[in-house]
C-alpha cells in the first residue's frame, strides 16, 4: 500500500491505483476528458496535467501515472495549471465556438473547463479544421468538427457494448472517429456515447435542439421499458417528457442504460388515451368518467363472478394489480393472471421465479449457462454485466437457445431442448464445466418458459443447478430472465389465479368459448386479441395499442412517468417510479381508477390514499415495505419440483424479444424506435437521413 | 502526409485473397504471436498484402482483419495511421521524394521536376499509362547522401536534375536501374578521396581526433595563455 501526498494530503492507496484515482480517494478532482473510471486508460487528452516529485521536471497525465510509494504531487501548483493551460489552448484550437447552437452547451465538460483554463481570446489566426459528419444510426448524430479525440467513445463500444464499430482513423491534424464503411452502430448501447463524449461531438439526434439543460425539471426515476428496472433520471419541459438520462446505481445499470428505455420517451406522446372511450354500435365514442364507470359497473355487476376475469400487462404497477386482485376477489372471481405471455412460473416459490444471484452478483460466478434466452435483446444492461464478467477472464459460457452475437463468445450448445436432459444427467460436456465452476450460473429466459413444454424446461434447469452445485449457502447461481417490469411485481402480490381460477390461456380459451363474459385487461397488450371472441372487454392503459383498439370500455391510465408506482424488477428489487408530469388529459393514476371502479361497484376499497395501498403491499410481501426500496430481498432456493414435470418439446427455444426496439406499447408509440426498427431490424439503410421529401 | 481518405475506398469490388505463396508466409507472421495476440501481426500482413496488390483496399483490410481475428475497423486505424500503406491505387514505380529540410537544400526540387518533365507527373499523382505515383516523404534517413528518392524498397540517392531524369528515362524504357549512390559514391563514403581520417589508425595518434586548438596539435604551444 504506496503512501503518496497529493496536495499536501497524505494517501495511502493500493498498488497499481493511478495519481487520479488516488486523487479520487480523498476527493481532489482533477480536470479530465479521455479519462472514465469504467473504460480503460488512453491517457491522450492531456487535461489531467500533474506536477510529480520525484520524476522528470515536466508534469504528468494523472490518470496514466501508477502510485508510488513517497510520490508528491501537485494538482495546483503554477506548473500544473500552467500546462492545463497549454492544453486547452490547444484542444480549443480545432474546436468550434458553436455553442450557442450545440446541444452539449450547459453540460459540456470542455465549456466547463475552459471557464478555469481557457484564455479569454486565441492566439490563433489559421482556419480551424472541418470533419465531415459520420453515420451513426439513428440515434446520435454527430458534429465531428467539435470532436477532441478523447477516444471514449471508441473504448465504450469496443469494451462495454462490446460491437467494435468504431475507431480513430488518420493522424495527427487528420485524425477522425468513424465507424467502419460508414454504417449505423448495432449495439443497443449505443445511446451512452452520447453520455460519455465530453464534447458536443455526439449528441443525441432524436433530442436534437428541443431544450436546454436549465430549462429541464429533472426527476430520479426507474425505466420500466425491460424487466431490468435501471435508474433514470427523467428531465421533462412543461408537462412534456424531453429525454431520460442513467442514473448511478451499482447494483443495476452502473451508469448505462440501454437505447429502449432511454429513446422509447417519444412514445408517450402519440398515441395516448386522453379520456375515456365507451364502445357504441362497434366505434368507440369519447365519454366521462362517470359513464365509463357506470358502464364498466354495470357489465361487471350483471356478469356471473366466475365469468368475468383480469389480466395484467406488462407495464402494470404493483399498486393497480393489488387493487384489482382485491377488486376481484371482492366481485367472487378467481380469473386472473400477470402472465400474459404464459410463463410457466410457480407464484408460490420466489426463489423458482426471480433473478437470484442479483446482477451485480454476475461478478461473482465464474460459469454461466444461458437457456432460451437472448439477454442482448431482452435485458441489454444485464448483458453488458455479463460481458464485463467474461472481460475479466475464466468464464465460460454456454448457451442452449438461439444463436445470436451476444457480444462475447459463447459455447453453442444448438438449439435443442433435449439437450436439457443431457446437461442435468451430467452426460454432456458442459455439464463438467458447470460443475467444475464454483459459482455457476443457470439463466432461464422466457423464450424456454413461454413455451408448453415451459413447465418441463423448468423442472430440467432446475435440476442442472442443484447437481451442478449453483445452489449454496452463499450462492444461488439459478436465475430467471424476465421480459417484463411488471411480471415480477404481479407475482409479488399475487396477481395469479384464486382456487379453482383460470390463467392467461383458460382466460383466452374461456372468452373464446363464452365461457369468460367481462376480460379486464390492465395494460395487457400482448395477447391475442382475436382470442377474446365476443367477452366484454374493459381496457385501463395509457395507449391506444392492441388492448384498446379491441376494447368496448377504455379506462385511460398513466404511463411510468406520470405515477409514482412500485416495480420490482428480475431481481425482485422493489423500486419506484417519480411522477415527473402528470397524464394527459383526464388520465388519471391506474390504482385511482380501480379505487374510483369500486366505488362505482358499491364494493369500494378500503385503501383510499397511495400510503394506504402501500401498506396493502407490504402486508401482502415483506419485500414492499418501506425499507426495502432498492433492495433485493433475497428468496429461499427450495429443491422440490413440484409442478415442474412433464415432456420436452424438440421444437427450438425462440426469444420472445423479436424486435429489441419494439417491445411494448409506449416503444411501438414511439417514432424513434420505428426509425430504428428500419434500420436495425429492417435492415433499411440511410433510414436516418432524411431527404425533405420523405413527408 | 496526406489525409486519410473521407471514406474506406475501393468498396469491395475487388475481391482479395493471398497467394498460396504469401499465404504461407501469412501463417508464419500470425503463428509469430501468442494465442489471443494475433492483433500484433497486423502490421506484417498489411505489408504483406501491399506487396501482393500494390495497395491496401477495403477487401485487403477485411481479409487482414479476418486473419488476426479482429474487427475490420481495428485494420483500417493501422492502415490509416502508417503513411508507408496506399490507401488508393498507384503505379508500377512507386517514386517518393524526400523533400524534407537537407534533402531540399541539396536539390529536392530538381528531382520532383525530372520526374515532372520524364512521367508528366506532379506530387501525388500517377501517370497516365499506370507506370509511376510520384509522392512526398518525410525524411528517409539518407540526408548524407542527399537528395534521394525511394522507389520501391530501394534508395537512389546523390541526385541531381540530369541524374533523376537519367534514372527515369531507365525505368520509363524498362532498364535496369541500380540502387544506391547514383554519384558512383559507395554507400557514404566521400566523393574522390578521404578528408579525414587520414592517418594511421595503428599509431598511438593515429585513430585519435585531435583539435586544432588541443596543445597536443602540432604547433601549438604549451599554454595557450
Amino acid at each position: 500500500m504506496p503512501k503518496l501526498t497529493i496536495d499536501g494530503i497524505e494517501v495511502e492507496a493500493e498498488a497499481g491505483m493511478t495519481v487520479m484515482q488516488a486523487a479520487d480517494l480523498v476527493g481532489i478532482e482533477i480536470p479530465r476528458f479521455c479519462y472514465h473510471e469504467r473504460l480503460s486508460i488512453a491517457g491522450n487528452c492531456r487535461m489531467c496535467l500533474v506536477e510529480v516529485k520525484p520524476g522528470p521536471p515536466k508534469p504528468q497525465a494523472a490518470c496514466a501515472l501508477p502510485v508510488a510509494e513517497g510520490m508528491q504531487v501537485w494538482t495546483q501548483s503554477d506548473l500544473a495549471r500552467k500546462a492545463r493551460k497549454g492544453v486547452m489552448e490547444f484542444l480549443l484550437i480545432n474546436h468550434p465556438l458553436d455553442c450557442p447552437i450545440c446541444d452539449q452547451g450547459g453540460e459540456c465538460d470542455l465549456q466547463d473547463q475552459a471557464m478555469v483554463f481557457g484564455s479569454d481570446r486565441s492566439r490563433y489566426r489559421e482556419v480551424k479544421r472541418s470533419v465531415t459528419e459520420k453515420h451513426l444510426g439513428p440515434l446520435v448524430k454527430t458534429a465531428m468538427t467539435r470532436c477532441i479525440h478523447c477516444t471514449r467513445c471508441v473504448r465504450f463500444i469496443r469494451e462495454v457494448a462490446g460491437v467494435p464499430e468504431l475507431g480513430m482513423i488518420g493522424r495527427g491534424e487528420h485524425a477522425e472517429i468513424t465507424s467502419y464503411v460508414e454504417q449505423a452502430l448495432t449495439s443497443e448501447l449505443s445511446g451512452n456515447i452520447v453520455d460519455l463524449c465530453p464534447v458536443g461531438a455526439l449528441t443525441s439526434a432524436p433530442y436534437a435542439f428541443h431544450a436546454r439543460p436549465w430549462e429541464l425539471h429533472k426527476v430520479e426515476s426507474i425505466d420500466v421499458l425491460d424487466a431490468v428496472g435501471s435508474a433514470i433520471r427523467v428531465d421533462a419541459r412543461g408537462n412534456a417528457v424531453m429525454r431520460v438520462l442513467p442514473r448511478l446505481n451499482e447494483d443495476i445499470n452502473e451508469e448505462w442504460l440501454a437505447d429502449k428505455s432511454r429513446h422509447a420517451i417519444d412514445g408517450l406522446r402519440y398515441q395516448r388515451l386522453d379520456r375515456p372511450y365507451v364502445r357504441e354500435n362497434g366505434t368507440l365514442r369519447p365519454a366521462s368518467w362517470e359513464e365509463a364507470l357506470a358502464t364498466v359497473a354495470g357489465r361487471l355487476l350483471s356478469a356471473d363472478p366466475d365469468r368475468v376475469a383480469a389480466l395484467a400487462g406488462d407495464l402494470a404497477d404493483a399498486e393497480a394489480m393489488v387493487l384489482l386482485k382485491d377488486l376481484m376477489d371482492a366481485l367472487g372471481s378467481p380469473h386472473r393472471d400477470c402472465r400474459q405471455d404464459g410463463a410457466v412460473l410457480d407464484p408460490h416459490d420466489r426463489a423458482s421465479w426471480l433473478f437470484n444471484p442479483t446482477i451485480a452478483g454476475i461478478e461473482d460466478a465464474d460459469a454461466l449457462l444461458i437457456i432460451g434466452a437472448d439477454p442482448r435483446r431482452e435485458a441489454p444492461i444485464l448483458n453488458a454485466r455479463i460481458r464485463k464478467r467474461y472481460a475479466m477472464g475464466g468464464f465460460p459460457i454456454g448457451v442452449l437457445g438461439p444463436a445470436t452475437d451476444l457480444t462475447y463468445p459463447v459455447e453453442d450448445l444448438g438449439n435443442d431442448p433435449h439437450t436439457l436432459r443431457a446437461l442435468s444427467s451430467g452426460s454432456h460436456a458442459f455439464w463438467r464445466v458447470l460443475t467444475e465452476a464454483e459459482r455457476p450460473l443457470v439463466l432461464v429466459g422466457m423464450g424456454a418458459l413461454t413455451r408448453d413444454d415451459g413447465a418441463a424446461v423448468m423442472g430440467y434447469a432446475r435440476r442442472l443447478a442443484e447437481t451442478v452445485g449453483a445452489i449454496g449457502d452463499d450462492w444461488t447461481g439459478f436465475g430467471v430472465l424476465h421480459t417484463a417490469a411488471a411480471r415480477v411485481g404481479g407475482l409479488e402480490v399475487g396477481f395469479v389465479p384464486g382456487p379453482g381460477g383460470r390463467d392467461t390461456a383458460g382466460i383466452l380459451e374461456g372468452a373464446g368459448s363464452g365461457a369468460v363474459e367481462v376480460v379486464y385487461l390492465l395494460g395487457a397488450d400482448e395477447i391475442d386479441m382475436d382470442a377474446l371472441g365476443e367477452a366484454f372487454v374493459i381496457y385501463q392503459g395509457h395507449h391506444g395499442d392492441a388492448g384498446a383498439n379491441r376494447a368496448d370500455v377504455i379506462l385511460p391510465g398513466a404511463a411510468y412517468t406520470e405515477k409514482t408506482a412500485t416495480y420490482v424488477n428480475t431481481e425482485g428489487r422493489m423500486q419506484r417510479t417519480w411522477l415527473t408530469v402528470h397524464p394527459p388529459g383526464e388520465a388519471r393514476e391506474d390504482w385511482k381508477i380501480i379505487r374510483a371502479l369500486s366505488s362505482a361497484l358499491e364494493k369500494p376499497l378500503a385503501q383510499g390514499t397511495l400510503e394506504a395501498v402501500r401498506a396493502r403491499l407490504a402486508a401482502i410481501s415483506p419485500i414492499f415495505a418501506p425499507g426495502n426500496e432498492g433492495r433485493v430481498v433475497p428468496a429461499e432456493y427450495r429443491a422440490t419440483h413440484r409442478g415442474f414435470s412433464g415432456r420436452l418439446d424438440g421444437a427450438p427455444f425462440v426469444s420472445p424479444v423479436s424486435n429489441y426496439y419494439q417491445t411494448d406499447p409506449i416503444s411501438r408509440a414511439s417514432r424513434t424506435m420505428a426509425a430504428c426498427t428500419d434500420v436495425y431490424i429492417n435492415g433499411k439503410t440511410g433510414a436516418g437521413k432524411r431527404t425533405g421529401t420523405d413527408g | 502526409m496526406s489525409a486519410a481518405p473521407k471514406t474506406i475506398p475501393g468498396a469491395a469490388d475487388r475481391p482479395f485473397a493471398f497467394t498460396a505463396e504469401n499465404q504461407a508466409e501469412a501463417e508464419r507472421l500470425i503463428a509469430k504471436y501468442p494465442e489471443g495476440r494475433t492483433r500484433s501481426a497486423v502490421l506484417p500482413l498489411l505489408d504483406l498484402a501491399q506487396r501482393q496488390e500494390g495497395w491496401v483496399s477495403r477487401a485487403v483490410v477485411e481479409a487482414v482483419a479476418k486473419m488476426a481475428g479482429v474487427a475490420p475497423i481495428m485494420v483500417w486505424e493501422v492502415a490509416t495511421f502508417y503513411t508507408m500503406y496506399n490507401l488508393e491505387p498507384i503505379g508500377r514505380f512507386h517514386i517518393e521524394v524526400c523533400t524534407n529540410l537537407p534533402c531540399w537544400l541539396r536539390g529536392s526540387e530538381d528531382v520532383v521536376r525530372a520526374a515532372r518533365d520524364v512521367f508528366g507527373v506532379d506530387i501525388g499523382q500517377t501517370s497516365a499509362d499506370g507506370l509511376v505515383t510520384l509522392s512526398q516523404a518525410e525524411c528517409l534517413g539518407a540526408c548524407v547522401n542527399a537528395p534521394m528518392a525511394q522507389i520501391g524498397d530501394d534508395y537512389y540517392e546523390d541526385l541531381t536534375y540530369d541524374r533523376a531524369k537519367a534514372l527515369f528515362t531507365a525505368m520509363k524504357q524498362g532498364r535496369t536501374m541500380h540502387g544506391g549512390s547514383q554519384a558512383g559514391r559507395r554507400c557514404s563514403a566521400p566523393e574522390g578521396t578521404l578528408t579525414t581520417l587520414t592517418t594511421d589508425p595503428t599509431t598511438p595518434e593515429g585513430g585519435r581526433w585531435i583539435a586544432d586548438s588541443s596543445p597536443a596539435a602540432p604547433g601549438a604551444t604549451a599554454d595557450p595563455r
